[in-house]
């Protein structure tokens, strides 16, 4: 008898257990608030400043998302996560949305079952060494000690890029880029290699960058790009197309300071279909039609972003190169919006 | 004439399963176990189906896809092409080294400083005491990282070592270099190695045991069960005549005399670390990151063995101690020879559950880079696979095995220091 009670039960167990509801858009505007998975502070991506308040690159992503759907930029709770915590985070529902330096990879989006929307920064990975080192070439790095951080790509290309290279090299795993900052600038490990953006952005918060050079070698594709979960697909148009709009506002021209006038009409029916006046865009993606606009004016157009948090006026100072439009000759390139 | 009535024959009614006690008991039980069975068996059943509707339904054929990952502390030969489970056989190799130097250090570490707490000497007492709270009223990951971070800032890089007039240099006679990637110390090396044995084949669980360690071990126990031996007849002697031969130069002998000679066949000789590039080559190099990690976990675990050693004697009543020093025995040995010997039947339940936190803890590896069981199978596998669930459940009977078979260990030894009865 016991036994009959025991399957009876695993059925009724097996009807209940649902999976987790899929509206992810739902959940975001009843909560008020976006979820957002960050880095745990590298700055320039994403990293809070004196006051407290979460800035950067891929932070701007974030609130751009927020505006679309809350009407708020600040709507946003940050989730910092590591590279290792980033993906349970965003698989379990921690988090809504990742925009954390995250490369996308067919296993990420297959088999992690995750979906990229986008990329944001089109990246590789580069070493750092001190100067006073006297290494040009990361093919010199025979016996090196390097510092790399546990969970990412780089640490798959870094084995791959040595093996490949016949050299050894002694691994000093590390879980956040402040570890590896200390670790690296305390000598205890001669080489720090992830993402070059990566690279830049933390050279420039030492004391003195100049003593340290990035080697000419790129050995890898990181193209970065925000996630969301598979198989919400409203959930994943949205942060797509806010994406998009962010790059399109660039392509056409639409900035901070002009998108008030833009925004009461314009010659061109594609600036008018993303800011609203046209068409019911907004409405497909279950939003209003203003969000695009309210997403560009949290931060700017995407080169507006890119320029204030990362560009070469920052101490930063990366160039736009691969992520400058495709009319400039570089990757960026949104789908049209109609 | 007599008649016996029979009392009358109780009838079972279904409420006496809940009124009447000799029957409630069980009643309960039952109804507990159904409900058990049934919240198990709806999380497993949830589990899965969650995980079937995500399209990851439960499987262990990662395992053997290559890891493509380096790991740095290897006991084994492993590289980034061999497959996720020789990743984690490397990484449970890790947990176990640091497991074993870390219980044995914490152990002789801790006897001493709970004996010292003792101490009539005042400063002493207190120096202990101060000791105990620190270590114990700290969390173990803050000392982990703490004693790493001393170790990076504080130690030179092996770049202060270069030049000729180097602002490091090594100690020990030029045999040990002390740098912030941590100490490298001379090597054992053969000559005329016996070379080695390959088990397993060319699978994920393959490893080389060494015939020159085998050779060694094997000569070591032979001469110290003789040794044992010849105590033995001592001992004998010295039951029938009173007399005690000298024996200590033939034991000794009989130690050292087969080794050294078994180590000058195999060119036994050292080597030395060498500054060569970026970083000393040559030696054995004990990271920092274990040295960290090994520090920690003995300093904090010997904080609380030190308190239960102190109970373990003071549970050992005063009688013991008076009759000994009645007897003429000396204080030292009186500890050796009465006090501990009784003390460590106290000891030991404890002490086992120490050595298995001990072993649980280390899986804070993490925080410093130590590539254990939890950095490797719990850690990079799980994050590169996506296969949390596979990777959790294995790590936790992993443990379990590992706990399981320190207490099995313990528990003999706990059998055979008991209270004999005669
Ligand atoms: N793009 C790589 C690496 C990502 C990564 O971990 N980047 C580092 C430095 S570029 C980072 O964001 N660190 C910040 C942190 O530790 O939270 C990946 O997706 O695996």
């Amino acid at each position: 008898m016991k036994k009959t009670v025991f399957l009876g039960a695993a059925t009724v167990a097996g009807l209940a257990a649902g999976v987790a509801a899929a509206g992810t858009a739902d959940d975001v505007k009843a909560r008020g608030k976006l979820n957002c998975g960050v880095t745990t502070g590298l700055v320039g991506f994403a990293a809070p400043d004196a006051n407290g308040e979460w800035k950067g690159f891929d932070v701007a992503v974030c609130r751009a998302v927020a505006a679309a759907v809350l009407g708020d930029a600040n709507a946003v709770e940050f989730v910092p996560t590591t590279g290792k915590t980033r993906f349970t985070a965003l698989a379990s529902g921690e988090v809504d949305m990742l925009a954390r330096n995250t490369t996308w990879t067919f296993s990420r989006d297959v088999d992690l079952k995750f979906e990229f929307v986008g990329v944001n920064y089109y990246d590789g990975q580069g070493f750092m060494v001190p100067k006073s080192l006297g290494v040009s070439s990361a093919k010199e790095l025979d016996g090196a000690t390097v510092c790399i951080q546990t969970g990412t790509t780089t640490e798959l290309n870094l084995a791959d890029f040595f093996r490949s290279n016949n050299i050894s090299y002694e691994p000093v795993p590390i879980e956040t880029n402040a570890e590896a900052q200390q670790q690296y600038l305390a000598g205890a490990c001669d080489v720090y290699t992830t993402d070059a953006s990566g690279l830049a952005a933390t050279r420039a918060t030492f004391e003195n960058p100049g003593d340290h050079v990035l080697l000419p070698e790129i050995i890898s594709k990181e193209p970065l790009g925000p996630l969301v979960r598979h198989g919400d697909n409203e959930w994943g148009d949205v942060v797509r197309w806010t994406l998009n709009a962010l790059i399109s506002a660039e392509e056409y021209g639409i900035t901070s300071a002009n998108i008030d006038e833009m925004a009461a009409g314009t010659d061109n029916p594609e600036i008018n279909r993303i800011l609203g006046t046209e068409g019911t865009l907004g409405e497909m993606l279950g939003l209003d039609n203003q969000w695009a606009m309210r997403a560009i004016k949290a931060g700017g157009n995407f080169g507006e972003i890119f320029a204030q948090n990362i560009g070469e006026n920052t101490p930063i100072g990366l160039a736009r190169g691969l992520n400058a439009q495709w009319t400039d000759g570089g990757l960026l390139y949104s789908p049209p919006f109609r | 004439m007599t008649t016996f009535s029979d009392p009358p024959k109780e009838q079972f009614r279904l409420s006496m399963l809940l009124y009447d006690t000799r029957y409630r008991s069980a009643t309960i039980q039952v109804i507990a176990l159904i409900g058990f069975m049934l919240l198990a068996a709806w999380i497993i059943s949830n589990t899965i189906q969650n995980l079937e509707a995500l399209g990851k339904p439960v499987e262990f054929g990662f395992f053997g896809e290559p890891a493509s990952y380096d790991i740095n502390q290897r006991l084994l030969e492993y590289t980034s092409r061999d497959t996720h489970l020789r990743a984690a056989f490397v990484g449970l190799l890790n947990t176990l080294v640091v497991a074993v130097l870390g219980c044995i250090t914490a152990t002789v570490l801790g006897v001493v400083i709970g004996v010292l707490r003792l101490s009539h000497n005042w400063i002493v007492a207190r120096l202990m005491t101060v000791y105990v709270e620190m270590f114990r009223n700290v969390p173990v990951l803050l000392w982990i990282v703490f004693i790493m971070a001393i170790l990076i800032e504080t130690l030179p890089a092996p770049r202060a070592f270069r030049g000729d007039n180097p602002e490091a240099s090594m100690v020990l006679g030029e045999a040990v270099a002390v740098t912030n990637r941590g100490v490298y110390v001379p090597e054992p090396l053969f000559s005329n190695s016996l070379g080695n044995i390959h088990l397993f084949g060319e699978s994920s669980l393959r490893f080389d045991v060494s015939l020159d360690l085998m050779a060694i071990l094997v000569v070591l126990g032979v001469s110290i069960w003789i040794s044992n031996w010849i105590k033995h007849r001592a001992d004998a002697i010295q039951e029938k005549t009173g007399d005690r031969p000298v024996t200590w130069w033939q034991r000794l002998g009989v130690v050292v005399v087969p080794l050294a000679l078994l180590l000058a066949l195999l060119g036994f000789h050292l080597g030395y670390p060498e500054l060569k590039g970026f970083n000393f080559s040559g030696g054995t190099h004990l990271r920092n990151s274990l040295i960290a990690l090994w520090l920690a976990l003995s300093l904090y675990t010997a904080a609380f063995i030190a308190e239960i050693v102190r109970a373990g004697i003071m549970a050992i009543s005063k009688g013991q101690s008076e009759a000994a020093a009645a007897l003429g025995l000396r204080p030292n040995r009186i500890m050796s020879l009465v006090i501990l010997p009784q003390a460590l039947r106290v000891i030991i339940p404890p002490l086992i559950s120490n050595y298995l936190n001990l072993t649980k803890n280390s899986s804070l590896a993490i925080a410093v880079g130590y590539m254990d069981i939890t950095g490797t199978l719990g850690g990079i596998t799980m994050n590169q696979t996506g296969r949390e669930l596979e990777c959790v459940l294995l790590l936790m009977l992993v443990y379990l095995s590992i706990s399981l078979t320190i207490s099995a260990i313990m528990n003999w030894y706990n059998e055979s220091v008991k209270l004999k009865e005669r």
